[in-house]
């Protein structure tokens, strides 16, 4: 069993109840914080700790807190990023959903850390009843004086807002997100400059996921070094996973990096298995942006060796037979599925929510949708193929933002391991027409034992 | 009949300006679409558009920017209940294209229409975070998860008391 | 802006082997635009007149092989020239780069798998800068076998005419409304691949200035109404004019028929941007460009320097050297035009061109 730093207490009773998360050791940190440690002494914890960023790039949290300019008379902001809309995650809705308050300390250590007197947590619109329970947690924070003027005498004020997004995928893009906090339309900005120079309204930014700054609490109670040494290498500290798709038990999960892929998947404590006795054959284990693997190549490393959940393992071999971290978004798919019609639907995703600014995003996605659903649908020619290929590969690091490249590397993975499928849809078109699912010819590598 | 929030409204548009700086109550425009929406029946006419407009000093373009940006905000009427039903691929794996199936087999509904009696809207949406409880919709502020052909009997049913 | 800076030219940035010296704040675009010809970069958005332009269209993405002088390493991902500022001793490739050119291709590819290609009727054609950019940059032939994409018709008032069909996204028409007009009635709505340019509830954009909304747009989304379907650009002549304006600068290009001016533009550089005079953009005012349509109205400088390479320059004006001609020779001294008498074929044409005194106007074949 790993260690829990997240959600440790995420199942006591009534825990999202200001009461009982302050008896179960809530709001420590910020005590720490504010009345033993300097802003700067905060930051170099963070930076100690080797926490990275939750969200999907997996930055140095504490790097990017230094980088923020601080020029006498502007104020600074922090801005939580709790716009989750990434495909296969829900770990950050689960978090704050169950213990808001861990997000609302972390926040006010992070504030003070960076000096930010206003923060706020920009959430995704979807995520209305989410919304109430935030306000009310900060509302009981304010009420026993963890916000407002001079926290606990230290001479620091610190209020935090919640504002509402509007169904947008971009904005969970840091840019974006900030124009979309300034009421405009959620194009992201063409960098330089970063959000730490020239963020919301103009003044030094912090952009973190939620869970980046949840991860702050543990890190301030227990020092960056003790968070340190939990892990492997430079996966540090605990990573939340949601986890779906074929599995017995879909969810969120908060594991150590140093649990394999397979223990997993198959282990009770975690996804529990394949239902109904079907065999794994694929996986996108960091969200749908990341690249699909075949289940021998998610198991096991080309080298030969056992793939972990860290950031590392999962990235090694690069784009050619590994895949990423992301943002912890686990989905399993099962030997009934057809990666040519879930390809589609990830294609279709990104058409829908390119902003359509830059053109090979605009115009790029909506092309891979529609050859996508011709394949599917069995109309495709086995030209269609190399013709995606060459249409991702044009987007992908030709765009403003990462959203095209997000919508490039499904594609690319898809084709690269499962070519084979696409092909069988071509050449089997009234079949690819009637049934929804492809090959199923994947061995399951593993030979299970009962 | 103008369009003119409740006193109660109009107090909840001063609270979210207020949380912003001096003069960019332009942030606020998100927020106060979405308690425009929930005034005036679920939808946002241009007229209501251009009242938000007045309310935050801004143009009429600039609000009908960000209005037809964000998916969430209907521009045409909608019905009393809307089933938004996500199609995205870990809520595919798990058989929400049967869900959206079933709705138009009971309601006779596809998406992106109404039923006759104004009662029901059916809306395919992308990926709504809830993967690991799908296939799922949202009605109003809530998800709804683990769809069945059963549990959907059971929401129109309720909806319908 | 920065190319109006007087900041001492003290970067050295080379691009595609040329060194050049540069102002701090320049953007490799511009340095590039100091060298000239063929090693700068296309550009569809960017407009360096009109603030926040650029980064969007994705033309001018070079290869910057090394950062600066002081770290040399290269930058993993092609950048957007127009919004990347030069660093000393940095090394760009443009035309060197089969990367960028690749890259180049297939963003003309996909700036045109939705665009009508409706050329034959599109009065920008001649002075479309896509037409351009797919000639130089464009690969023969198209891969795209689906509907293209369409918008409903939307009608923005007298002056301009909307065809939203044909319409790359640049905003640099949203940047003039915000920046010279008193009012913005006119954005991008929607999103994705349905963002449009739009009103959105059909409002007639005729506040002042916003005219120059024409003279930016790079393809044929917004023309001038009053010119819409009188000529080809190509059969029109250009002549520097002007006159004394109490809204803007009066110097305009007068594109004329005969002596017939059919439409009025602010005047354009090598670049295609309007020209600056001390330092100030061009930029005319709606009366100018609208309401003076007679040559008397205008003193006339004379006529307006076309590049050679531009189908305006066919048949036109100073310095231009015609070809040989080698067809009389040929035809043992007959005068070709005989052979292509169309009334020796064609009953349709019963318009004399040839008998006429001046040159064919629009209104000559209204008659």
């Amino acid at each position: 069993m790993g260690r829990k730093l997240l959600l440790d207490k995420a199942h006591v009773e009534n825990i999202r109840l200001y009461e009982v998360y302050r008896r179960e050791g809530g709001y420590r940190s910020v005590e720490k914080a504010l009345k033993s440690m300097s802003p700067d002494q905060v930051t170099d914890e963070v930076k100690k700790s080797g926490l990275r960023g939750r969200g999907g790039a997996g930055f140095p949290a504490g790097l990017k807190w230094s980088f923020l300019a601080k020029p006498e008379g502007v104020p600074r902001y922090l801005v939580v990023n709790a716009d989750e809309s990434e495909p296969g995650t829900f770990k950050d809705r689960y978090l704050m959903e169950f213990i808001p308050h861990l997000l609302i300390e972390g926040m006010i250590t992070s504030s003070y850390a960076l000096g930010s007197t206003t923060s706020y947590i920009y959430i995704r619109g979807e995520y209305a009843w989410i919304v109430d329970i935030l306000e009310q947690a900060i509302a009981e924070a304010r009420h026993n004086g963890w916000l407002g003027k001079n926290i606990l005498g230290s001479g620091f004020d610190c209020d935090i807002h919640v504002q509402r997004g509007a169904g947008a995928y971009i904005c969970g893009e840091e840019t974006a997100l900030l124009e979309s906090l300034e009421g405009k339309r959620g194009n992201p900005r063409i960098k330089p400059p970063f959000p730490a120079v020239k963020g919301l309204w103009g003044c030094p930014t912090v952009v973190n996921n939620v869970e980046t700054i949840a991860a702050v609490v543990p890190i301030i109670n227990e020092g960056g070094e003790e968070y340190a040494k939990i892990g492997i290498g430079k996966s540090t500290g605990t990573k939340l996973i949601s986890a779906c798709g074929n599995i017995n038990k879909p969810g969120v999960y908060e594991i150590d990096m140093t649990i394999s892929v397979e223990e997993f998947i198959y282990s009770d404590e975690y996804c529990g298995g394949i239902p109904n006795g079907r065999k794994l054959k694929a996986c996108i284990p960091g969200g749908s942006s990341v690249p699909i693997l075949p289940a021998n190549l998610l198991l096991k490393t080309a080298k030969g060796e056992t793939r972990l959940m860290n950031y590392e393992s999962l990235a090694d071999g690069g784009f050619a037979s590994g895949s990423m971290m992301g943002s912890g978004g686990f989905i399993v798919m099962d030997d009934r599925q057809c990666v040519v019609r879930h390809t589609y639907t990830l294609a279709r995703f990104y058409r829908h929510e390119s902003c359509g600014q830059c053109s090979p995003c605009r115009e790029g996605t909506g092309w891979m949708e529609k050859i996508l659903l011709n394949i599917e649908t069995g109309k495709g020619k086995m030209s269609d193929i190399d013709l995606l290929w060459d249409i991702q590969r044009k987007i992908e690091g030709n765009t403003i933002c990462p959203l095209g490249d997000a919508a490039a590397w499904p594609v690319a993975a898809a084709i690269r391991h499962f070519r084979d499928e696409f092909e069988w849809h071509v050449n089997h078109p009234e079949e690819a027409q009637t049934r929804n699912y492809g090959l199923a010819h994947y061995a399951d590598p593993l030979v299970l034992t009962a | 009949m103008p369009v003119q929030f409740s006193e109660t409204a109009l107090a909840e548009v001063k609270r979210l300006v207020a949380r912003y700086p001096e003069g960019k109550q332009k942030s606020a425009l998100l927020p106060v679409l979405h308690l425009a929406q929930e005034q005036f029946g679920g939808w946002l006419s241009t007229e209501t558009l251009d009242y938000v407009a007045s309310l935050l000093q801004l143009s009429p373009i600039e609000v009908y920017e960000v209005a037809t940006f964000y998916s969430m905000y209907n521009l045409q009427p909608v019905g009393k209940h809307v089933f938004e039903v996500c199609q995205t691929g870990p809520c595919m794996l798990n058989g929400s294209d049967e869900i959206i199936e079933y709705v138009w087999e009971k309601l006779g509904i596809r998406p992106g229409q109404t039923t006759t009696d104004g009662l029901f809207t059916l809306k395919t949406v992308e990926c709504l975070g809830a993967c690991g409880y799908a296939p799922m919709m949202q009605m109003g502020k809530h998800y709804r998860e683990h769809l069945t052909r059963d549990k959907v009997d059971q929401i129109i049913a309720e909806s319908r008391k | 802006m920065a190319e109006q800076t007087n900041k001492p030219a003290n970067l050295k940035v080379t691009i595609d082997n040329i060194t050049v010296e540069v102002a701090p704040g320049t953007t490799i675009l511009q340095a590039a635009r100091q060298i000239g010809g063929d090693v700068t970069p296309p550009a569809m958005c960017y407009y360096s007149k009109l603030e926040g332009s650029g980064g969007k269209c994705r033309t001018c993405l070079v290869e910057v092989a090394a950062g600066s002088a002081a770290d040399p390493r290269p930058m993993p991902k092609l950048v957007a020239s127009c919004r990347t500022g030069v660093m000393d001793g940095m090394v760009v490739k443009n035309i060197t780069s089969d990367r960028v050119q690749d890259a180049r291709a297939g963003v003309v590819e996909f700036l045109l798998v939705n665009h009508p290609l409706d050329c034959p009727v599109c009065d920008q054609a001649g002075e479309c800068h896509l037409q351009d950019l797919g000639y130089e940059h464009g690969k023969e032939g198209t891969r795209f076998e689906f509907k293209r994409r369409t918008f409903e018709p939307e009608d923005i008032g007298p002056y301009i005419q909307l065809h939203m069909n044909r319409c790359i996204l640049c905003y640099r028409c949203t940047y003039v409304a915000d920046q010279l007009t008193d009012s913005r009635v006119h954005g991008v709505v929607d999103r994705g691949d349905h963002a449009n340019i739009s009103t959105h509830i059909s409002k007639a954009i005729d506040n002042n200035f916003c005219g120059n909304m024409i003279d930016v747009c790079p393809v044929g989304a917004l023309t001038d109404k009053t010119f819409r379907f009188k000529n080809r650009v190509w059969f029109t002549k250009p002549v520097e004019a002007h006159r004394d304006c109490d809204q803007c600068c009066g110097k305009v290009t007068l594109w004329q028929r005969g002596d017939e001016v059919l439409r009025v533009t602010a005047r354009k550089d090598e670049w295609g941007e309007v020209k600056s005079y001390d330092g100030k953009p061009g930029w005319i005012c709606n009366t100018c460009r609208f309401d003076k349509k007679k040559a008397s109205d205008w003193v006339i400088e004379g006529p307006t320097n076309i590049n050679r390479h531009s189908v305006i320059a066919q048949g036109h004006y100073t310095g231009l050297q015609k070809p040989h001609e080698t067809l009389p020779a040929v035809m043992d001294g007959r005068d070709p035009k005989l052979l292509m008498d169309i009334h020796s074929v064609s009953e349709v044409n019963r318009v004399d061109i040839s008998a006429l005194p001046g040159a064919a106007t629009s209104e000559t074949f209204k008659k």
